[in-house]
């Protein structure tokens, strides 16, 4: 039988800037009031964290390079907000990893159940 | 720690002795990933999985546990070392059940290949939920506020 090849090559690139995005529990915090909540300016959300409002500012910057936050103005604010595009395409590259294990634990189970 | 990590399940009906020889032995091995296989199976004992296409991923064993639990970190790229920061963890979890083997995989590490060393730091230290759950969990919420 033709050999799964590994989940590195295969399927969706890998969005290496949403896993470095997502790699500091600050950022993930970040993005989850901002899904919780709703769009919020970094003030806002400086508030409701023990960090100040630049080291806010630095991590928005990287969540939106990686494009999991859009941000626009209102009157004098910058709010930013989640982009569910960007929580897609890294939850889409992750699914297809646990899709190749599937595959890979289904050919285990053919071999063992088939008797040497 | 941070547990940004993929776990799958499957119900097999063969033994755990079974199941443990299709993961540890190499001939057996290549049948299900990748098409050939060389393992030294021990604690940091070397490991190589290869594509004929695509090149060998190495591989470090680190638990070996007949027949409950075998675990290794594979090198996220071919023909590199399975260093930390570029390796992920895969751990087989074997279980008896009725009708036969309930083998489970999970592979952890995604976080950590692109974080910098301050970041893996802080990764150890985290107590927070899985990531790629959060992920999931971040989806819904975002597109369920914005519907």
């Amino acid at each position: 039988m033709t050999a799964l090849r590994p989940g590195r090559r295969a399927g969706p690139a890998e969005p290496d800037e949403v896993l470095a995005a997502m790699a500091d529990p600050t950022r993930r915090r970040l993005l989850g009031v901002l899904a919780a909540d709703g769009p919020a300016t970094a003030s806002t959300l400086a508030d409701g964290l023990p960090i100040s409002r630049q080291a806010v500012a630095k991590h928005l910057a990287v969540l939106s390079r990686a494009g999991l936050v859009t941000s626009s103005k209102h009157g004098r604010d910058v709010r930013f907000a989640v982009r569910t595009g960007g929580l897609s395409e890294a939850a889409d590259w992750l699914a297809g990893l646990a899709a190749e294990w599937d595959d890979r634990l289904a050919a285990i189970k053919r071999i063992a159940e088939t008797n040497e | 720690m941070s547990q940004d990590l993929i776990e799958r399940e499957i119900l097999i009906e063969a033994s755990r002795e079974r199941v443990w020889a299709v993961l540890t032995q190499a001939k057996h091995v290549a049948g299900w990933f990748g098409d050939s296989a060389e393992i030294d199976l021990r604690p940091g004992g070397k490991a190589a999985f290869g594509w004929t296409q695509y090149g060998t991923h190495r591989a470090v064993i680190e638990r070996v546990d007949e027949p409950n639990l075998l675990s290794y970190r594979w090198a996220r790229d071919t023909d590199v070392e399975p260093a930390e920061g570029a390796s992920t963890l895969v751990e087989f979890t074997l279980t008896e059940v009725f009708a036969g083997t309930l083998l489970r995989v999970v592979e952890t590490g995604f976080a950590s290949l692109h974080a910098t060393p301050a970041e893996q730091d802080k990764a150890l230290q985290d107590n927070t939920e899985g990531w790629t759950s959060e992920l999931a969990e971040l989806k819904e919420y975002a597109e369920r506020s914005a519907a």
